[in-house]
C-alpha cells in the first residue's frame, strides 16, 4: 500500500520543520516569562519585535538589509556542510572578501563602472574562496580537521586585514582604522537614493541595496547546484560516504577543496554588502560575528537555500526589533539577544533530538 | 512455555512484510526460520518480541492472548532476542553488561558479587564460556555474542530468538554457537534460529519453517528437509545450487601483473612479486585466508593503491599512476567487498546509486548538469535488467535487503561493456536465490568476453566460477591451479601454506 505522494511530502515537511518551529515557539514562551518578570506586558512588548519590520515598507527593507549578509554566510555554511564539512571560518572568509574588494577598488581607481563593479564582486568572492580553500586543502592533503583550521584562519584574517589597513591603506588624518572611500565607480547606492526609493516608500536613509539581489541570486545558484548539478551530486556523495565516493572514482580531496572554496566565496560576498554598498570602505573589525551567525542561520534553515533565506529574515526581524524594544519599553534590548541565543540553542537541541529519533527508528527497522 | 502466532500480519509502506502467518512453538525444541532476505523473518520475530505491533492477528502464550506494547512486555513473559548487532557497552565488564538495565543491588548500588555469581551460574549451566570480569572490548565477536545470550538468559528468558547469529562468526565459532543452542534446548528452552544458510539450518534445527514473501510456506522436520527442497520452498522455483560453467574460451591477455609488490604497513598486508595473466573471457579466482594480500591486490588493480614494485598492464599498455577514476574510464569495474561502506552510498536513492561514478557521463546528463529524466530511465532499465526487486527507484539504498543491494552494485558495475571486473566476495551475506543469479550473471558476462578477477573466501564459489585459481599466501602468489582438476581439500592445503610455498 504505497502512501499517497502528497502525504509523504507532508510527513517529510513536518519532520523537517518541527525543530525550528518548536524552537521559535518555545523561545517566545520564555521571552514572555522574562518580560512579565520585568513587569512589562508581554502582549505589548513581544509584538514590538515584529512591528517595525511588518509596519512599513521602510521597516521591512531594513529587515531585508540585516538579513542580506546572513543569507550569504548561511549559504556558505550549508554549502560546505553538503560535503560533510563544518566550515566555521565564515567570519575570516568574509573579512578577506571585504578587504580584497576594497583593496581592488582603491588600487584600480580609473576603471569604468561596467568593469569595476563585477571586478570588485569577483574580488570579494575570491578573497573568501582563498581563505576557505586553504583549510580545505589542509584537510584534503593532511587530514587536519577543518574546524580547527577554520578557527585559526579567522584569527589570521582579522589580524592580517587590520594590519594591512593600518600599514598601507589607512585613510590619512583619521583616528578610526579604516580605508579611504572607494571610488564612485565601485560604489553601490541604496535603493532609497534611486528612483525606486520614493515609489517604494523608503526613507532617504534606508540602506537596502543591490547586495540583497546578489544574496538571493547566490541562493538560487546554490539551490540549482545542490539539486541538479554533477558537482552537487559529488558534494553529497562525499558528504554521505567518503569511502564510497572514493571507490567510485570521485576525487574526494578535490571535492573537499572546491567545497571549501565555494563556501568561502559565498561568505566573501558579504564584502559586496559591507564595502561596496554599506560603508564604501573597509572598516577594521567591522563584523560582529556575521560568520558565526551564519551557522545558526544554516541550522535553522536546515541547510536548504530557501530555509536559509527564511531563517535569515527571522534574524533580520529580531535585529530590527531590538531597537524598537529599547526605545519604547522598559525591557532592555538584550532581550532580543537572549531570544536569538535561545532560538539557536533550541534549534540545535531539537534537531539533534529529531536526528536521534530518526536513527533510533532506523535502527529498529534495521534490526532485521 | 507454549507460544502461538495466530494469523499475524504486518505491512510497511509498499510491502507486506508478514502476511497471515500462523505458527506454534512447543517448549524444549530447536526451530529454524528460513527464507530469502526480505522474506519477513525478522519482522515476524519483532512482532513476537514486542518491537512492532501487528496490523492484525494475535499472539498466545500458554493459550492466553497477550498484548505486547514493547520488548519489555515480551521479556517479562520470558521471550528474549539476540540481535545481529550487539547492544553491549564496550567499556563495561562482561558481568556488568549482562546485568545492565536489571542490576542486582539496592538504592542504585550495583551488587557486583551477585552479578558475577549470576553470570557464572548461567555460563556454566549453558556452556557459555566467558570470564565475567573481562572488559567487553577484549572479547572476540563470538564471545561478545555469548555475553548477549547471557544477558537474555539473565532476564529469565525461556524462549530465545536468534536473528542470523552466524553472519558475524567464523566457522569454528558458529559450531560453538550451535552446541550452545542444543544445550539451551536440552535445558527445556525453546530456541528459534533465523537464518538463510541452509547447511547450518540442516545441521542444527529439528523443525524448519520456511517463509517466502511474507508468507509461511511450510514447516518441515529435519529428516524430510533437504537443501534442494528448502531452497525451492524459499525461492518458489527450482534453484541451481551449483550453476553450470560453459567451457572456457579465453582470448588475448587483458590484465597482466608483473612482479607486483607493496610493503606491509599498519592496516595493509604485504604483497610481493605477484605475476599473472588474466585473459579475455576468463575468470581468475584468487583464494587465500583473509589478510594474505587479497585486499591489496584488488586495490592495486582498481587504482586505490599504487604498486611499490612491478607493474600492471591492461591490453598490453602499462597502467601507471592509476586512480579509481582512470581505472573506471579504462573499463575496469569493481564490486568492492563491503557493499554498504564502499559500494553504495546508503542514504542516497537507488537512482543516485546507479550513477555513482558515472555522474559526469552522458548517461546521467550533460555539461555538468544531471538530467533526472535520463537518470530515471537508466535506473529503470538497470533495475529491470539486473533483477533488483524494488517498487520505486527513488527509495534509499539502505532500505534494500543485502541481496538486492549487491545486485544494485552489480547492475552499476556490469552494465555497459567493461573490460575487466574485480569482484570481491560478490555473494557474501547474500541469500541463495541472489547467489544463483549473481553466479549466472558473472558466467554470462564471461562468455561475452569479460575478464574477471574474483576474490572469495568461499572455496566452493571459486571452484564453481573460476577457470584458474591463484593462491595468495603471505603476500605471494604461491600457485595458479586449474579449477577443473583441483578440489576444496587440496585448495585448503594451499591457502594454509601446507602446499605451494616451496615451488613459488
Ligand atoms: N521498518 C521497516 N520499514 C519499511 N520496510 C521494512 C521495515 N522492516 C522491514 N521492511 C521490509 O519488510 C520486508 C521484510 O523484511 P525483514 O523482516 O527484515 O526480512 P528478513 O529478516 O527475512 O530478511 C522487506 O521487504 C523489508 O524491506
Ligand atoms: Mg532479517
Amino acid at each position: 500500500m504505497p502512501r499517497k505522494p502528497w502525504r509523504r511530502a507532508l510527513a517529510l515537511a513536518v519532520e523537517a520543520l518541527w525543530p525550528p518551529a518548536a524552537a521559535l515557539g518555545l523561545s517566545f514562551a520564555v521571552g514572555t516569562v522574562i518580560v512579565a518578570a520585568i513587569g512589562e506586558n508581554p502582549l505589548r512588548v513581544l509584538p514590538l519585535i515584529f512591528a517595525p519590520g511588518l509596519g512599513s515598507a521602510d521597516g521591512f527593507a531594513r529587515v531585508l538589509f540585516d538579513a542580506t549578509p546572513l543569507i550569504l554566510t548561511g549559504l556558505s555554511v550549508a554549502y560546505a556542510f553538503r560535503a560533510g564539512l563544518f566550515n566555521i571560518g565564515g567570519e575570516g572568509q568574509l573579512y578577506l572578501g571585504a578587504f580584497l574588494a576594497a583593496w581592488v577598488a582603491l588600487a584600480l581607481p580609473g576603471l569604468p563602472r561596467p568593469v569595476a563593479l563585477p571586478l570588485a564582486v569577483l574580488a570579494a568572492a575570491a578573497g573568501g574562496a582563498l581563505w576557505g580553500a586553504i583549510p580545505g586543502w589542509l584537510k584534503a592533503r593532511f587530514g587536519v580537521h577543518e574546524v580547527i583550521n577554520t578557527i585559526m584562519m579567522n584569527f589570521l584574517a582579522v589580524g592580517i586585514t587590520g594590519w594591512l589597513v593600518e600599514r598601507y591603506l589607512q585613510e590619512p588624518g583619521q583616528m578610526i582604522p579604516h580605508t579611504a572611500e572607494i571610488p564612485a565607480a565601485y560604489q553601490l547606492q541604496p535603493f532609497a537614493r534611486g528612483p525606486a526609493g520614493a515609489w517604494l516608500g523608503l526613507d532617504r536613509a534606508n540602506p537596502l541595496g543591490a547586495s540583497l539581489l546578489v544574496a538571493l541570486a547566490a541562493a538560487v545558484v546554490v539551490a540549482l547546484v545542490f539539486r541538479r548539478s554533477v558537482e552537487g551530486y559529488r558534494l553529497r556523495a562525499v558528504g554521505l560516504s567518503p569511502p564510497a565516493a572514493r571507490y567510485a572514482g570521485i576525487a574526494v580531496g578535490g571535492v573537499t577543496v572546491r567545497a571549501m572554496a565555494v563556501s568561502g566565496a559565498l561568505a566573501g560576498l558579504v564584502g559586496v554588502h559591507e564595502v561596496l554598498l554599506y560603508r564604501h570602505r573597509f572598516l577594521d573589525n567591522f563584523s560582529s560575528g556575521l560568520g558565526f551567525l551564519g551557522i545558526a542561520v544554516a541550522l535553522m534553515g536546515k541547510n536548504h537555500p530557501l530555509g536559509i533565506v527564511l531563517a535569515a529574515l527571522l534574524f533580520g526581524f529580531l535585529n530590527t526589533g531590538a531597537l524598537e524594544i529599547d526605545i519604547f519599553t522598559e525591557v532592555p534590548r538584550e532581550l532580543v539577544v537572549v531570544l536569538q541565543a535561545l532560538i539557536i540553542l533550541l534549534v540545535v537541541s531539537f534537531s539533534e533530538l529529531a536526528l536521534w529519533r530518526r536513527r533510533r527508528r532506523r535502527r529498529r527497522e534495521e534490526a532485521a | 512455555m507454549r507460544v502461538e502466532l495466530e494469523a499475524l500480519s504486518r505491512s510497511f509502506p509498499g510491502v507486506r512484510a508478514v502476511q497471515d502467518v500462523s505458527l506454534a512453538y512447543e517448549p524444549g525444541r530447536l526451530y529454524a526460520l528460513v527464507g530469502e532476505n526480505g522474506a519477513g523473518k525478522s519482522t515476524l520475530m519483532h512482532l513476537l518480541y514486542g518491537m512492532l505491533p501487528p496490523d492484525a492477528g494475535r499472539i498466545l502464550v500458554d493459550g492466553r492472548p497477550v498484548r505486547l506494547a514493547g520488548s519489555q512486555d515480551a521479556i517479562r513473559l520470558g521471550i528474549g532476542m539476540v540481535h545481529q548487532h550487539f547492544m553491549l557497552v564496550d567499556t563495561l565488564t562482561v558481568a556488568e553488561n549482562v546485568v545492565l538495565g536489571a542490576e542486582p543491588g539496592r538504592w542504585g548500588r550495583l551488587d557486583r558479587g551477585a552479578a558475577r555469581a549470576a553470570v557464572r551460574r548461567d555460563a556454566e549451566r549453558f556452556g557459555l564460556a566467558v570470564d565475567p570480569d573481562a572488559p567487553l572490548e577484549s572479547l572476540s565477536v563470538g564471545e561478545a555474542q555469548r555475553v548477549e545470550i547471557l544477558k537474555v538468559l539473565y532476564r529469565g528468558a525461556s524462549f530465545l530468538i536468534f536473528d542470523e547469529p552466524t553472519g558475524v562468526l567464523t566457522p569454528q565459532e558458529a559450531r560453538g554457537l550451535f552446541a550452545i543452542l542444543r544445550r539451551l534446548r536440552d535445558e527445556g528452552k525453546t530456541v528459534v534460529l533465523i537464518s538463510h544458510k541452509l547447511d547450518e539450518v540442516l545441521s542444527v534445527a529439528e523443525i524448519i519453517d520456511v517463509m517466502r514473501r511474507g508468507r509461511h510456506v511450510g514447516r518441515l522436520a529435519r529428516e524430510e528437509a533437504g537443501a534442494e527442497r528448502l531452497a525451492r520452498m524459499m525461492v518458489g522455483r527450482e534453484v541451481l545450487l551449483r550453476v553450470d560453467k560453459p567451457p572456457a574460451a579465453a582470448g588475448p591477455p587483458v590484465l597482466e601483473a608483473r612482479g607486483l609488490g607493496v610493503r606491509r604497513r599498519p592496516g595493509q598486508a604485504e604483497l610481493a612479486d605477484v605475476s599473472f595473466i588474466l585473459r579475455r573471457g576468463e575468470i581468475l579466482g584468487v583464494a587465500g585466508v583473509e589478510g594474505n594480500g587479497q585486499r591489496e591486490l584488488a586495490a592495486l588493480v582498481t587504482g586505490l593503491l599504487r604498486p611499490e614494485a612491478g607493474e600492471l598492464r591492461l591490453d598490453g599498455r602499462p597502467l601507471r599512476g592509476l586512480t579509481p577514476r582512470r581505472a573506471r574510464d579504462l573499463g575496469i569495474r569493481h564490486v568492492p567487498e563491503d557493499r554498504q561502506r564502499t559500494g553504495l552510498v546508503l542514504d542516497m536513492s537507488l537512482r543516485e546509486n546507479l550513477i555513482l561514478g558515472e555522474e559526469g557521463s552522458p548517461a546521467a546528463g550533460q555539461a555538468g548538469v544531471i538530467l533526472p529524466g535520463r537518470v530515471a530511465a537508466l535506473a529503470r532499465r538497470r533495475v529491470a535488467e539486473y533483477d533488483v526487486r524494488v517498487a520505486d527507484t527513488r527509495q534509499s539504498a539502505r532500505a534494500l535487503s543485502g541481496g538486492n543491494q549487491q545486485k544494485l552494485v552489480l547492475a552499476r558495475e556490469l552494465d555497459g561493456d567493461p573490460r575487466l571486473l574485480v569482484a570481491c566476495h560478490p555473494t557474501r551475506g547474500v541469500d541463495v536465490g541472489a547467489i544463483e543469479y549473481i553466479h549466472r550473471t558473472l558466467l554470462a558476462k564471461r562468455t561475452r568476453g569479460l575478464a574477471v578477477l574474483l576474490f572469495s573466501s568461499e572455496l566452493s564459489e571459486l571452484l564453481a566460477l573460476s577457470d584458474r585459481i591463484g593462491v595468495l599466501y603471505r603476500g605471494r602468489l604461491t600457485a595458479v591451479l586449474d579449477a577443473d582438476v583441483v578440489d576444496e581439500e587440496t585448495l585448503g592445503l594451499y591457502i594454509t601454506g601446507a602446499r605451494g610455498v616451496a615451488d613459488a
